[in-house]
């Protein structure tokens, strides 16, 4: 069984605590990213499940076998790191060959298996090159090619594309998934770019400060965040968030006062009483505009426009308030004017004062 | 940056370089050019006013550096040069072996196991260099009295690894801090022992460094004297002492004969510096040149 689980894993390095008691469950040919700006510790979290540090507390299983106290060579992992770390002096073949030399794989067997993956992942022509006189992309490959050689219990990826241009990343991404799908073992992916995590991600734990935010599918961090933080870190461009204040409620819907203006929402059955300051998660692209003011909308001036090609961001402001709104790029008013902007119900949310999601 | 410049062609302004860099090389190779020409002139030749450009040839000092006849009309004798030429390639080769070793393993162990306290050590490994090593000949020189070190191989071979290690282990130290930790974690992580990441991914990384380490290291304990004239004895004499003792005698200081023992003497060094030579470029430029 490829399984990898954290229990109440905790990583400290002196008096800073990386890496605060966390759980993670990643299932045999599950893949999972850790989402998070940079030193929220999930590349701390990596490198303890490969061995490289050691926990502080808690336990790290693969295979359902704690491996807490066995060395990286010992726990039969792959991982390929952010800035390749590819064996400068040796050439590509040798690169790739290098884990099956340390488990005494016969010479013969190993030339297969190094053909093998050179024609898996294009690298047949770049064979007898040293690192240093590769491209990005392929030394990107031959990271990988290094990992899938093997039959480890798991993968672990660290910013696998963190340093390949755009075009080359996309082609990338959809290879490193093709080459996972084939492959069914539990992989961890850590990574800072949202669009890596939602597409390669079958569920994604979102950290920050060395916690899990949240750990959830893909669609469900994206539709229905845990909370402020994974509310805001998560879609671009990022969710509106207005504070405000809950006025009282007709029905499933609630009315809220926003920057001295009423809004009315949907809160189904959140227990909010009146004068509770909430704040109001509206994505950009779940808010549209309207020819005139109604009880549901609020009214502000375009500040600044950012076309995006087929659309455009808009960018509003009230008062003190700021609203981003994405329209389509036909229907785009003009800098200074006034306009109103209605909610889609269903896709908003509440958050309360501790910033919970509470609808 | 190197490569750049090649390719880029020498240009009018280049000439100008590198006419003015061949004049400033050629001022600097008088010294050794003059001793080549000394070593092919005969006793007259060599003491001539003004100097001789031109000259016949020969090669009468070459031979008088292993058997001379020390009386006019007496047999030649064995000089023992081939001896000292002996001990001079194995002391200078060992004691650079050895420091290099022990040098290279204690700038791994500096460089990736930091202990407290160790810029403490490699401040004190530093401080032997800082003395002139002469304030320390007479305590040396007591010590190995004492303990039977005097005039053995082994004795001078420890003297002069000791004197290359505090070179070898900064030097090294830093070749070693420049290493990525990831490639390292990735050996581990692909099933290496700590022993096969340092033999099979470290040590070829700072090839450069050792080449440097040892070129530099040789050069000082080939030409070292003092020491070598008071701790050596006749059987272990290194060639600059007994060179110096070729000096003087009934005859005069015999120039031509003197300029073949260090014409013999160049060989060595030049040899190695040329074959390590694309080696040493990149070690001695090291750090200093963004990768």
């Amino acid at each position: 069984m490829s399984t990898i689980e954290l229990t109440n894993l905790t990583k400290q390095f002196g008096a800073l605590t990386a890496v605060n008691a966390i759980d993670l469950d990643v299932g045999a040919g599950e893949v999972v990213c850790l989402l998070g700006p940079s030193g929220c510790g999930k590349t701390t979290t990596l490198r303890m499940i490969a061995g490289l540090e050691s926990a502080t507390s808690g336990e790290v299983r693969i295979g359902g076998q704690r491996v807490n106290e066995l060395s990286p060579r010992a726990r039969n992992v792959s991982m390929v790191f952010q800035f390749y770390a590819l064996y400068p002096t040796l050439s590509v073949a040798e690169n790739l060959a290098y884990p099956l030399h340390a488990e005494r794989l016969p010479p013969p067997e190993i030339a297969v298996r190094v053909r093998r993956v050179s024609e898996i992942l294009h690298l047949d022509e770049v064979q007898h090159r040293l690192p240093g006189q590769l491209a990005e992309g392929e030394k990107q490959r031959v990271a990988v090619g290094r990992a899938i050689i093997r039959d480890p219990s798991c993968f672990l990826f660290d910013e696998p594309l963190s340093r390949l241009d755009v075009q080359l990343r996309e082609t990338m991404r959809g290879q490193i998934k093709e080459v996972l799908a084939g492959l069914s073992r539990a992989t961890v992916i850590v990574t800072h770019d949202q669009l890596e995590a939602l597409t390669m991600a079958d569920r994604i734990a979102v950290m920050r400060d060395g916690r899990i935010e949240q750990f959830a599918s893909p669609h469900d961090i994206f539709a229905r965040p845990a909370n402020l933080f994974v509310a805001g870190f998560i879609g671009t461009p990022q969710m509106n968030l207005l504070p405000a204040t809950f006025i009282g409620r007709d029905g499933g819907t609630g009315r809220f006062r926003a920057g001295g203006q009423e809004v009315a929402m949907a809160i189904d059955g959140a227990a909010l009483s009146a004068d509770d300051p909430v704040t109001l998660g509206v994505r950009p692209r779940s808010l549209h505009l309207v020819s005139e003011a109604r009880a549901d909308t609020l009214s502000a001036v375009v500040d600044l426009i950012e076309p995006m090609g087929a659309e455009t961001l808009l960018h509003l402001v009230d008062g003190g308030q700021a609203l981003r709104v994405v329209v389509d790029h036909r229907s785009e008013p003009a800098v200074g004017e006034r306009v109103h902007v209605a909610f889609r119900p269903e896709q908003t949310h509440v958050f309360d004062r501790l910033e919970r999601r509470m609808t | 940056m190197a490569r750049s410049r090649q390719r880029r062609g020498v240009g009018k302004a280049g000439w100008w370089w590198t006419c003015g860099a061949a004049v400033v090389s050629f001022c600097y190779f008088f010294p050794v050019l003059w001793i080549i020409l000394t070593a092919f002139k005969t006793h007259n030749d060599a003491l001539a006013i003004p100097p001789k450009f031109l000259f016949t040839p020969t090669l009468e000092n070459f031979v008088g550096v292993f058997s001379r006849a020390y009386i006019k009309g007496q047999a030649a004798v064995d000089t023992g040069f081939d001896l000292f030429f002996f001990n001079s390639v194995f002391i200078a080769g060992s004691s650079v072996i050895v420091a290099l070793i022990l040098g290279t393993l204690a700038a791994y162990g500096f460089s990736r196991y930091p202990l407290k306290g160790n810029d403490t050590y490699l401040f004190i490994i530093l401080t032997t260099r800082m003395l002139p090593p002469i304030v320390v000949i007479i305590p040396i020189f007591l010590m190995f009295r004492v303990s039977g070190l005097s005039g053995t191989y082994l004795g001078i071979i420890l003297l002069y690894a000791a004197f290359n290690l505090p070179f070898a282990v900064w030097m090294m130290k830093s070749f070693f801090d420049e290493l990525s930790p990831d490639v390292e974690d990735a050996a581990r992580v692909d099933g290496s022992s700590d022993r096969r990441v340092f033999f099979k991914i470290c040590l070829p990384q700072v090839k450069a460094g050792l080449a440097a380490t040892a070129v530099f290291g040789l050069i000082l304990t080939w030409n070292e004297f003092l020491f070598a004239l008071l701790l050596t004895g006749v059987e272990t004499r290194t060639v600059p002492v007994a060179m110096a003792q070729t000096i003087g005698g009934d005859i005069g200081v015999r120039w031509g004969l003197l300029a073949a023992i260090e014409t013999l003497f160049l060989i060595p060094v030049i040899v190695v510096v040329f074959l390590l030579q694309n080696h040493l470029l990149r070690g001695v430029t090291f750090g200093t040149i963004k990768r």
